[in-house]
């Protein structure tokens, strides 16, 4: 099977190579033929990948250690629905996965544009082929999934601890797929730059990507977000991470360019802008890849080795220097349409949403790569903390926010300040009323960006209702309906409208679940022995026992927290550590699970109004005594015998447990962060979800008397 | 694997003919706008009755739509018309 893996990615590389001269060779003369052919070549590529992610992930499954990668990155202890994820762990699997999804979307696009944007699309084929050739290029001679083991191990090294988690089965994949979406609009945006096409119609037709794309990796961002509160034993679901920001960076400015390409669509503006933008996005989407693979900026979440970066950069550049040109020779094309005709109009709050998501965007890029950027001009590499973004992240989004709020209630072209008092002056009363009430509450007054924040949030959310509430009446007034049919017929004839109104108010419960949460925690860090108390904030949490399970990957200890609030009992928490064994056959074998990867499973209550979160370290250096003696003792130990001893070194801890630390968090709405991201994400689907071609909708003839004036259903 | 990626994508070479007719790509982007165009009007409108809109700016951005649309339609016409002649 590794010859069928090795020989479909060298077939893959071959094919990307022939489709992207086979789709320059039709754009240029205008074969179609040729176009036809290098359209297909996607197809095959598609196909061609598949068999070799299909390949791999089996023997993934089947624990096929004669494959080095699974060897490495997988045993036969690692449960099944962790191997099925095993493969995006390492370099080249990832790697695989990328290339594999970006042929999938690519044969996606172009099947759906084959009759339309004949001139772009194929430039926009060999731009997606292109890429793809890199990175089958990469897959192939650096970093090839299909090396043999030799000689193939019985056993293989185990998946990395720290990645056996749900959340990490779709995580990777739904990053990926976000950054390779956004490689579609990319491509186009390319295609319709060199043709000189610059009208809506690649606009139209890729826009479904983006808000894929966006919408993808977004939920991707908050899975990983929620993983790090849940596994990671830091306490904390974001750390401005570099892996962190480069997932974030993309998407920031995919926001601004879903925002943003509505003013080229209806209004022929901001052409220029828009194709740098989405330039940029793509050009950020690879860049993420970078980061992660390359681990030239240290991340937690950098499992990647270092032998990618000189690739990646090279790519990076073409794409960087490629867009400068293309938008730099293409200006007369890229010639705005329309005018700004009032500042007070949607299209001037576009202009600010689209200013603060690329400030935003920028102030991350630079704190990112300031160790790269002070090592190059002082010699020496200094970073930034977590203090350095939120100095400058918070103000701005809380702009952001406030735009989100405004955004809604102002017209296109032009409103009046009449009017936008009358539709401001709800959720002005709404959002003052919060913050009152809000004053009044214990200890907000002294956080004053979280109570601007909250009331913000209530600003924001009293605005969607107001625009459904109105809607809904305005569709009344002609239809007659009642409230509930009229309110779903609404939505689904205006789904990006609404759809993008249900996202607004989604994105103020998340920023109300961050504010909340960094600024009203309560850390507290504790040594306990079991029968010992400690206090956090009104919750008393009780260590009542140790405890300790063994599995043939890992050993874990943990302890039994009883939680109780005004003597009444609330929950029972069980964080946990567990131990993996290292590889080293130097270690003894009791000692060997203590000197390799440990994690920490997160004792975690977690609730509307706050989550309680507990986290162990056991104290291994109260028993290191035990360790030795066992490992001096029995040091050819295997199998039973090992497990005997670690048996006997586990009830000893649980039957005298040395002192453990704790750390306790008491986190106000951090629950809100993900419901927030679930009804961002339920909006984002609806307007995504097809609607049919509004001219389609209406009679398609006499035209001219389509437009004569008579009142529609909204 | 290699006969069937050759089949297919040799499959389209293999056809008749140099090149194909060129598309009528201004009439494709004109379709483009004029969906558009519609869905500004709409969006106008809806804008007006949820109260965005004064009715005096409305009925000067909705004048204004309109004729934008049907030069749209004429230019549509016109295309269609030569397409027809030929």
């Amino acid at each position: 099977m590794l010859n069928v893996g090795r020989s479909a990615l060298t077939l893959a590389l071959l094919i990307a190579v022939y489709g992207v001269a086979a789709s320059l060779y039709g754009a240029r003369t205008g074969r179609r033929q040729w176009v036809d052919s290098g359209r297909r070549a996607v197809y095959s590529l598609a196909a061609v990948l598949t068999v070799a992610f299909v390949v791999l992930e089996a023997a993934f499954l089947r624990s096929d250690f004669s494959f080095q990668l699974v060897a490495s990155h997988s045993s036969t202890t690692t449960p099944s629905f962790y191997k099925g994820a095993a493969m995006w762990s390492s370099q080249e699997g990832s790697l695989l996965l990328w290339v594999w999804l970006l042929s999938m979307w690519s044969s996606l696009v172009l099947f759906l544009t084959r009759r339309r944007l004949r001139e772009v699309a194929p430039c926009a084929a060999a731009v997606l082929l292109g890429l793809a050739a890199f990175f089958a290029a990469l897959v192939v001679f650096l970093a090839n999934p299909f090396q043999l083991a030799t000689p193939v191990p019985a056993e293989g090294s185990g998946l990395q601890p720290l990645l056996r988690h749900p959340s990490m089965m779709i995580h990777p994949p739904l990053l990926y797929s976000g950054y390779t979406l956004f490689t579609v609009p990319f491509a186009f945006a390319a295609g319709a730059l060199i043709t000189r096409r610059a009208d809506a119609e690649w606009i139209r037709a890729t826009r479904g990507f983006a808000l894929a794309a966006w919408l993808f990796l977004g939920v991707g961002i908050l899975i990983g977000a929620r993983w790090s509160w849940s596994e990671l034993g830091w306490g904390g679901y974001w750390a401005w991470d570099p892996v962190e920001n480069a997932s974030l960076m993309p998407w920031l400015t995919g926001t601004a360019f879903i925002h943003s390409i509505m003013m080229q669509e209806k209004r022929g503006m901001m052409k220029v802008w828009n194709a740098s933008l989405v330039l940029a996005t793509g050009v950020l989407a690879v860049l993420g890849t970078f980061l992660v693979r390359s681990g030239i900026l240290e991340s937690i979440h950098a499992f990647g080795g270092s032998t990618l970066g000189l690739p990646f950069l090279g790519l990076i550049a073409v794409m960087m220097f490629g867009s400068v040109a293309l938008v730099s020779s293409r200006r007369a094309a890229l010639r705005s349409e329309g005018r700004l005709e009032s500042l007070f109009s949607r299209e001037s709050m576009f202009v600010l949403n689209n200013a603060v998501l690329v400030g935003l965007c920028f102030v991350i890029f630079w704190g990112t790569f300031f160790p790269l950027i002070s090592e190059a001009v002082t010699g020496q590499r200094a970073s930034v903390g977590p203090p350095w973004f939120d100095r400058y992240t918070v103000p701005l989004a809380l702009v952001l926010v406030l735009l989100s709020g405004l955004g809604p209630v102002i017209a296109w072209r032009r409103a009046t300040a009449r009017n936008a008092r009358r539709s401001l002056r709800g959720p002005l009363a709404v959002a003052a009323l919060a913050a009152v009430g809000l004053t009044a509450a214990a200890g907000v007054a002294a956080r004053p960006l979280a109570l601007a924040m909250f009331s913000g949030a209530a600003f924001v959310a009293a605005v969607v209702v107001q625009e459904f509430w109105r809607g809904m009446r305005a569709r009344q007034a002609v239809s007659h309906e009642s409230a509930a049919v009229a309110l779903v017929a609404l939505a689904r004839r205006n789904r990006r409208r609404y759809g993008g109104y249900v996202v607004h108010l989604g994105m103020a419960v998340l920023f109300v679940g961050i504010a909340a949460s960094a600024s009203f925690q309560t850390i507290h860090d504790v040594r306990l022995s079991p029968g010992q108390s400690a206090r956090i904030e009104s919750y008393d949490i009780h260590y009542v026992r140790a405890t300790s399970a063994l599995s043939n990957e890992k050993v874990t200890l943990g302890a039994i927290l009883d939680v109780s609030r005004d003597g009444r009992h609330v929950a029972t928490l069980a964080p946990t550590r567990g131990y993996y064994q290292s590889q080293d056959p130097q270690l003894g074998p009791v000692g060997r699970y203590f000197d390799g990867e440990a994690t920490s499973e997160v004792g975690l209550r977690a609730g509307l109004r706050r989550d309680l979160w507990t986290a162990v370290q056991p104290d291994i250096g109260a028993m290191q005594k035990m360790i030795d003696g066992l490992d001096r003792r029995f040091p050819l130990a295997t199998g039973r015998s090992q497990g005997l001893l670690l048996a006997a070194l586990a009830a000893r801890y649980e039957a005298q447990p040395p002192p453990a630390s704790f750390r306790l968090i008491a986190s106000p709405l951090v629950e809100w962060i993900w419901l927030g991201g679930g009804i961002v994400g339920l909006g984002g689907l609806f307007a995504l979800w097809p609607g049919a071609s509004f001219s389609r909708r209406r009679a398609p003839a006499p035209a001219r008397a389509r437009l004569g004036r008579q009142p529609s259903r909204a | 694997m290699l006969a069937a990626v050759v089949a297919i994508i040799a499959g389209p070479l293999r056809r008749a003919g140099a090149a194909s007719a060129p598309e009528p790509s201004q009439r494709a982007a004109l379709e483009v706008a004029k969906d558009v165009k519609y869905r500004e009007i709409h969006d106008a409108e809806l804008d007006f009755r949820t109260g965005k809109l004064s009715e005096p700016d409305y009925r000067e951005v909705d004048r204004a739509l309109r004729s934008e649309a049907i030069e749209l339609l004429r230019r549509l016409d016109a295309i269609a018309t030569k397409e027809g002649r030929r």
